[in-house]
């Protein structure tokens, strides 16, 4: 008989956050009355995080199919063909209700699980990138909160030996009480070397490594599966610690084991710890777990089955080994100073079994733990739609040229290289492109092939219309990888939204998901990995809809990816795409004007395609010297970046006479590029332009010291440097 | 040109390092474990690599220092041996007791990485003969504690010496408080004992030598190994 104590009441099952028809449905499943121990294992598997009860039915209809794709979502991390037999793993995930509690560990552990999501594939590690979105400047939290987040993903990967490379940083008064801390990792493997977490055979020991198990993080996944209060500090010891020193040796040592060829199955302890990857190795095996709690390795005594079976301890690991292969193994874990520990077997059973000083703990269906878990068609509205802007009815505050000094030192769109410089973006000696670029560029080692990486999303659009809005993040991650000239992937997504149980927010999800899936088919960009976070709300009030999309991209030979920078004076600067002069939801009205309003700019997918694909044909073709997709802040803040980027400034023509000149400048018009053109080019471009029906028209000449608009007071570049680059540092230095 | 390439638990660029050293040498180093008693026979150089050897839990390079290996490496060195230590190899340098002084956290107190100036002392050393004494070269840094700080007669008898090879500086070599990124005394980023054979510095010369990255001026202080190396042979 399992033991039982403490007795379980109607309280200490919702304070396990499951619903009364939750706990009826473990009832039926296992026919009697669970045991503490089993109770805590239930609300491991089937919390949202954890299961994803409220978004499973929507995201199986995302594209996730490609003739490169090897692995799609499902497994620790997707995985995609580059061609020469390697493949590139990789996953973003998020990790935003520890990093409000705890800046420092919240972000630094974000860091490692999602490193070892990677690793556990059999990758290592080359880069990540990171979207971390705060909440208003002014709000008393946010200046500890971003030396908290920023310090921690730069002393995890910095300490771990990977290069930080790329990512985005916001502000906004929504995120006031729920920042979003989402990291992404990126690993090279041999594509016939990948790991994945399904065991196979009966009798196989089942082996723990790495760290030991201790007390923290218990019940860390609940925490992140519900929606804060004033008494959220309150959840400290459900944050975890972080020790980049033990993940970097267990790195080490599980890419030695794997390719000595002692790995049958591994998966990592992350979200519920040994709960989840046990279940999760049995399950997807079709085979039953005995675990032996007795020999799992603890950090100190008198641990109960619950807390081992709850503890979301870092750095740990679990694998079916080759049995003739376990001491050699073994030899390796000790020399890297781990722990090692066979810990179970698997058996023909298909139950989950936990024993612990002699008793059985727990002894649960291990199919139902995970399949069974409760499935939420959730009641969903959709957003109203909003009025679509006229800039014609729109009135400029201030001349164009005090408009675009002022946006360029804006929070939005200041530098973020206080925060990248924290970040060691080098090491690997990889790096073609560093931060601050459309993507980031990473040599794939030793030879000509680069990744292009990057992480995009805009809230208030997905906020102001959720399908636009999925579409655009999705758009304009494809976009910064084209812009480089890299061939855009695969997708890994991040989506963060509040409390599902609010129709209206389960219409912001649904919208834009459909919106992203839309884009990822007409874009040939499939999903491989992601994860779902939501409850991202405090008192009632949810954060602006925020889908990350991180993407991949190919880029044969890194020699030939563009820059944004200004190369040489007297260069044709050509504006490619459509301007209409769209203000709605923009930076400009927001933070010029003081609305936000309006319809969001539409995304034409097919007119994307084809102005993307044209663009990477012109860098691929050698014949523009600086490439930069236009995003928050519109043609004269793209402008602004690639003449601070060059040191040159630029001779610009007036706005056209059909559009109000502050929406041309500052329009947020979706699907365009600048780039510049050196004269003997100059006559072909526009030629071959034309002939694929792109859109294009020369708006000046690169040149001088200053951006100087026909009719308008010339900006020095110099000024404008000064003020992108001092918002920030001045910021978290409390001068402003 | 033998060298060895020390690897510390935590360690995190030595990969980087022995990339450098193969593509500069043409010779790909030994990788010695730090529970090694030995270096391996004929070794021309030893380096300790950057990263964080122990997680740094503790002081910057204090167990490294205490490892089995570092008795070898002490042997050599007291021999005329050519030992390099960047990052955390100059930190797990000082702490064995082979450089004076110790680094502390950077003065901003937050990690960095950024591309930084120095200033090449002199040139007539077997770790500066690839460069011209006064040469402004451009290299990464990535740290958090490369805050060099000796006492006022060491730092005096450091420069009395000539033993700052490496020195923060602008763009065109002037030093000043502006340019002294971690607030190192006297913009210190590599010295060498009183032999001249063991050098510490800062900043990473094995990121800037392949054109991927962008500058290749690190490669002058490998260059100089080998024909140092050559010559005495």
């Amino acid at each position: 008989m399992i033991p039982n104590e403490p007795k379980i009441t109607p309280e200490l099952v919702a304070a396990h956050g499951l619903k009364p028809d939750e706990y009826q449905r473990i009832l039926d499943l296992i026919g009697r009355e669970p045991s503490f121990t089993e109770l805590g294992i239930f609300s491991a598997m089937w919390n949202e995080h954890c299961s994803y009860k409220s978004s499973r039915i929507h995201l199986r209809g995302l594209p996730t199919k490609a003739p490169w794709v090897i692995q799609g979502p499902g497994e620790n991390a997707g995985v995609i063909d580059i061609g020469d037999g390697q493949a590139v793993v990789f996953k973003m995930e998020s990790h935003n209700h520890p990093s409000f509690i705890e800046p420092y560990q919240g972000a630094a552990t974000g860091v490692g699980g999602i490193l070892r999501d990677v690793f556990t594939m059999g990758a290592r590690p080359i880069a990540c990138l990171n979207a971390l979105s705060f909440g208003a400047p002014e709000h008393p939290k946010t200046r500890h909160l971003v030396s908290g987040v920023v310090a921690g993903v730069g002393g995890y990967g910095n300490s771990f030996g990977v290069p930080t490379v790329g990512g985005q940083v916001r502000f906004h008064s929504r995120y006031d009480g729920n920042i979003l801390v989402n990291a992404m990792a990126v690993g090279l493997a041999d594509a016939d070397k990948i790991f994945y977490a399904a065991a196979s055979g009966v009798d196989m020991p089942i082996v723990y490594l790495g760290s030991k198990t201790g007390r923290d993080g218990i019940h860390g996944a609940t925490m992140a599966s519900a929606e804060f209060d004033d008494d959220s500090e309150e959840k400290r010891p459900t944050v975890q610690v972080g020790d980049p020193f033990a993940e970097k040796l267990l790195l080490e040592a599980c890419l030695e084991i794997m390719a000595k060829g002692c790995v049958v199955a591994i998966q990592d302890m992350g979200a519920a710890g040994l709960t989840c990857s046990a279940v999760e190795m049995g399950a997807k095996g079709d085979l039953g777990v005995d675990l032996d709690l007795d020999a799992v390795p603890t950090r100190e005594r008198g641990m109960s089955a619950y807390e081992m079976m709850l503890s979301e301890s870092q750095e740990r690991m679990l694998m079916v080994l080759k049995p003739e292969k376990e001491q050699e193994a073994e030899a390796i874990f000790r020399k890297w100073g781990l722990d090692f520990a066979i810990v179970g077997r698997t058996t023909p059973s298909k139950r989950f079994v936990v024993r612990h000083g002699g008793d059985v703990m727990a002894d649960l269906p291990i199919k139902e733990l995970g399949d069974e878990a409760p499935v939420y068609d959730r009641p969903h509205v959709a957003s109203p739609a909003l009025p679509i802007l006229h800039a014609r009815d729109i009135k400029a505050p201030m001349p164009v040229a005090d408009a675009l000094e002022k946006l360029i030192g804006s929070p939005e769109l200041c530098s973020r290289r206080w925060v990248w410089e924290q970040y060691d973006h080098v090491i690997g000696g990889n790096t073609v492109q560093r931060p601050g670029g459309d993507a980031a560029v990473v040599r794939v080692e030793d030879g000509p092939k680069a990744l292009a990486l990057t992480v995009d999303v805009t809230p208030r659009y997905c906020e102001a219309d959720p399908f636009e809005g999925g579409k655009q993040a999705v758009a304009e991650a494809w976009r910064n990888i084209t812009a480089v000239g890299a061939k855009p992937l695969a997708v890994t997504d991040n989506l963060n939204f509040g409390n599902p149980e609010r129709p209206e927010i389960m219409g912001q999800f649904v919208g834009a998901l459909r919106g992203i899936s839309d884009a990822c088919v007409a874009l040939d960009f499939p999903i491989v990995s992601g994860n779902v976070s939501l409850y991202n709300e405090t008192n009632g009030r949810g954060i602006l809809p925020t889908p990350s999309i991180g993407g991949v991209g190919l880029i044969d030979d890194f020699t030939t990816s563009a820059t944004l920078a200004f190369k040489a004076e007297n260069e044709a600067i050509l504006l490619i795409g459509e301007t209409q002069g769209w203000l709605g939801q923009s930076v400009y009205l927001r933070d010029l004007c003081g609305r936000e309003e309006g319809a969001p700019p539409p995304v034409d997918l097919a007119a994307e395609r084809r102005h993307g694909d044209a663009v990477r044909g012109m860098i691929r073709g050698g014949v523009v010297s600086a490439v930069h997709d236009l995003s928050d802040g519109g043609l004269a803040v793209a402008l602004a970046e690639m003449a601070m980027a060059g040191t040159i400034g630029a001779v610009l023509d007036a706005a056209p006479a059909e559009i109000v000149p502050h929406a041309w400048w500052f329009g947020e018009d979706q699907g365009r590029y600048l780039v510049t053109v050196p004269d003997e080019h100059l006559l072909g471009v526009l030629t071959k332009l034309k002939a694929v029906e792109v859109p294009v028209r020369q708006i000046g000449k690169t040149g001088g010291d200053a951006l100087a608009i026909a009719g308008e007071r010339p900006v020095s570049v110099a000024e404008l440097k000064a003020r992108f680059e001092s918002w920030l540092p001045d910021y978290m230095a409390g001068k402003r | 040109m033998n060298s060895a390439v020390l690897v510390f638990p935590g360690i995190n660029r030595e990969r980087d390092m022995a990339r450098a050293l193969t593509l500069i040498s043409g010779r790909a180093p030994a990788m010695v474990w730090h529970a090694e008693t030995e270096l391996p026979a004929g070794t021309d150089l030893v380096v300790l690599p950057g990263g964080f050897s122990y997680g740094d839990y503790l002081r910057c390079g204090a167990i490294a220092a205490r490892a089995p290996i570092m008795d070898a490496v002490r042997r050599f060195a007291e021999g005329g041996g050519l030992v390099l230590g960047v990052c955390n190899g100059f930190q797990i340098l000082c702490e064995a007791g082979l450089l004076p002084g110790v680094l502390m956290r950077n003065a901003g107190l937050r990690f960095i990485c950024r591309d930084v100036h120095l200033r090449v002392e002199r040139s007539d050393t077997p770790f500066t003969r690839g460069y011209n004494a006064g040469q402004v070269i451009r290299v990464p840094v990535a740290h958090g504690e490369g805050n060099f700080v000796a006492d006022d007669d060491t730092v005096r008898r450091l420069e009395g010496e000539g033993r700052v090879l490496y020195r923060y500086c602008s763009a065109t070599g002037e030093v000043a408080d502006d340019h002294n990124i971690n607030g190192a005394a006297a913009s210190i980023a590599g010295i060498v004992n009183a032999g001249g054979n063991v050098l510490g510095m800062m900043p990473h010369p094995e990121n800037h030598v392949e054109a991927v990255m962008g500058p290749t001026d690190g490669r002058g202080l490998f260059a100089g190994l080998v024909d140092h190396l050559k010559q005495a042979a």
